[in-house]
């Protein structure tokens, strides 16, 4: 028992509820949201500490035991995603500040914000299927409203089909956990993991299992990601820098802790299924990014590649791609959320998001031009930066595995990266400028480039200090290579 | 029962995932309505519909019926509730702004 784990819930939900009487007064919403972040920074790492001491943390909720309750648990795998997920947050609302715009700070911006990020957190630290269910609908009420904030024409063409997907997958997930409860007749995912084990997972079980892998491909963005490009390309850019960080990870965590905890005893049947999917994911993402000319497309279709990248990970399924897989998770939230952040600024600047208009940025933006020059090498993987230790463990569990097709997929995928963000350097920097007069150079506001520029040290930090984040990261994966370790720790007297 | 209470599951579904495929964006919304209300059906079906009494202790019966799914229905039912009466006030909002609801016109391209 532990009470400090539902902490980065708590914080969230009291804030968003605060918030709301706060309507007017924008400049006391946007310190109330920070120091609120701020806060759950530091119980993130309160856990972080505890369960790097002492294993496994849960909480039970009214001090009923599991299976009975609803029971959180925070490994370290959870607690390093909700760490993460915090400080990505911090630098999203941070440059939310002046760009999202007075109306939309007004009308709700930062509470939807903060409920956001209670769904998102809740999805990690909870132990309990239906409950993660409850989460995710928290998270997603809230991206629909952040979403279409603001009720332009195409903000409102989009969220239709945004919201319309998302029940869709929302309730193949009810009927997912109805299957579920009929066939094992519990919802804890402890108690789910040693139930399905007692079944040998045969027949039923693995077709709730391909269930369970739609519902979360079509949350994550694996495979089934056609509504991702269009969605998230119309509300502002701190919102979209939020979503492309935090909502298909969310997914992906999601499908990450069912495969590992759960439906692991057929792997030869379900992994492959997820190779299969994360290798055409990689390929059709690859190829969208590719293929626009519009700087919003682009960034959306990295976000894609990197989906198909992860569960590529989970499909190999070994302890090196485990390990690979949490340590490219985390680098991959922090670096999405500033290439987001900092093609929002490129698309200010230039005053459009087509590369073909944009030109000659470099000589009025230099720190811009290179912190997004140094991104895009730690996106592909370039040794000394934070892309890189992931992908080599996760190439060298491919190769280990004998998985050569996916890992040579995924090794090219990384050259589709890099062609696509350095023709957005090169044509946004580099190339000089006829079709526009010299605009005046944009002058930014404080807290804008001080989102971006921590960021990007922690980039850089993440790729420096791989080792030291290996020593947590490894205990993560420990608990996905061996869900007894999890087990044991939610259903102990 | 489970049996008969499966075809009308499926009917629903079907009909359901007939009307989400439809032009007209109210057909919609009506489509997501009747695959939420299949899926409920189908959470108090599989777990067993055996006679009991309904899961009150003043009842003092031999045997209840099982009340978990009744509470993760109850839930899922607020929670579409919510979500649907969002979906309307969108669906009336694009109607007014956009003047359409025909979902071949919401298209738009991919370049503006």
């Amino acid at each position: 028992m532990n009470n400090l784990i539902v902490l980065p819930l708590l914080i969230p939900l009291v804030t968003a509820v605060v918030l709301i009487f706060l309507q007017k007064k924008t400049k006391v919403q946007r310190w109330i949201s920070l120091v609120s972040v701020s806060i759950n920074i530091v119980s993130a790492l309160l856990i972080i500490g505890q369960v790097k001491e002492k294993g496994i943390q849960t909480l039970y909720m009214g001090g009923w035991l599991p299976p009975y309750g609803i029971v959180f648990v925070a490994d370290m795998f959870a607690a390093l995603l909700v760490l993460t997920t915090l400080v990505a947050a911090a630098g999203c609302l941070l440059f939310a500040f002046r760009t999202v715009g007075d109306q939309r700070e007004k009308y709700y911006f930062y509470p939807f914000f903060q409920f956001l990020l209670a769904g998102v957190l809740g999805s990690f630290l909870t132990g309990d299927l239906f409950n993660m269910f409850v989460c995710f609908e928290v998270m997603l009420i809230s991206s629909y409203a952040l979403i279409v904030l603001g009720g332009t024409k195409r903000q409102l063409r989009e969220t239709l089909k945004y919201i319309l997907i998302n029940i869709l997958s929302s309730t193949l997930f009810v009927a997912a956990m109805a299957y579920l409860y009929g066939t094992v007749g519990t919802l804890n995912m402890a108690h789910l993991s040693l139930r399905v084990a007692e079944a040998q997972q045969a027949g039923i079980l693995n077709v709730i299992a391909i269930l369970f892998l739609i519902v979360f491909a079509l949350k994550a963005g694996l495979f089934l990601f056609f509504w991702l490009p269009g969605s998230y390309s119309v509300p502002p850019t701190a919102v979209i820098a939020v979503f492309g960080a935090l909502l298909t990870k969310v997914g992906l965590y999601a499908m990450i802790r069912t495969f590992t905890l759960i439906f692991y005893h057929d792997a030869g049947f379900t992994h492959t299924v997820i190779a299969w999917m994360a290798a055409a994911t990689m390929i059709l993402g690859g190829l969208g990014a590719v293929a626009y000319k519009d700087l919003p497309r682009i960034l959306n279709y990295n976000v894609v590649i990197s989906v198909g990248f992860i569960a590529f990970g989970l499909a190999v399924a070994t302890k090196d791609s485990l390990d690979g897989t949490v340590l490219y998770l985390i680098h991959d939230m922090i670096a999405k959320a500033l290439m987001f952040i900092l093609g929002g600024m490129i698309i200010a600047a230039a005053g459009t998001n087509k590369l073909n208009e944009m030109g000659g940025l470099i000589k009025k933006y230099p720190a811009l031009g290179w912190m997004f020059f140094i991104l895009v090498l730690a996106l592909v993987g370039i040794p000394p930066l934070s892309g890189f230790p992931g992908k080599v463990l996760l190439v060298r569990g491919g190769i280990g595995e004998g998985h050569f097709w996916l890992t040579g997929v995924a090794v090219a995928s990384s050259l589709l990266v890099l062609y696509s963000l350095i023709r957005v350097f090169m044509g946004a920097f580099w190339r000089e400028d006829p079709l526009l007069p010299a605009s005046e150079k944009k002058k930014w506001h404080g807290a804008a480039y001080v989102s971006a520029v921590a960021l990007f040290m922690l980039v850089i930090g993440l790729g420096l200090g791989s080792e030291w984040v290996y020593s947590y990261t490894g205990q993560a994966a420990d608990v996905l290579v061996d869900p007894s370790i999890y087990i044991e720790a939610v259903l102990k007297e | 029962m489970e049996l008969y209470m499966a075809l009308a599951i499926g009917v629903l579904f079907a009909v359901g995932v007939y009307l989400i495929l439809s032009k007209s964006l109210l057909r919609i919304i009506l489509g997501t309505s009747l695959l939420t209300h299949g899926v409920h059906l189908l959470l108090l079906t599989t777990a067993n519909l055996k006679t009991g009494a309904a899961p009150l202790l003043g009842e003092q019966a031999e045997s209840y019926v099982d009340p978990l799914p009744q509470a993760l229905i109850l839930t899922s039912i607020v929670i579409s509730f919510g979500v649907t009466s969002f979906f309307f006030v969108l669906a009336y909002k694009a109607y007014q702004r956009l003047g359409t609801d025909d979902m071949e016109e919401l298209r738009g391209n991919g370049d503006e």
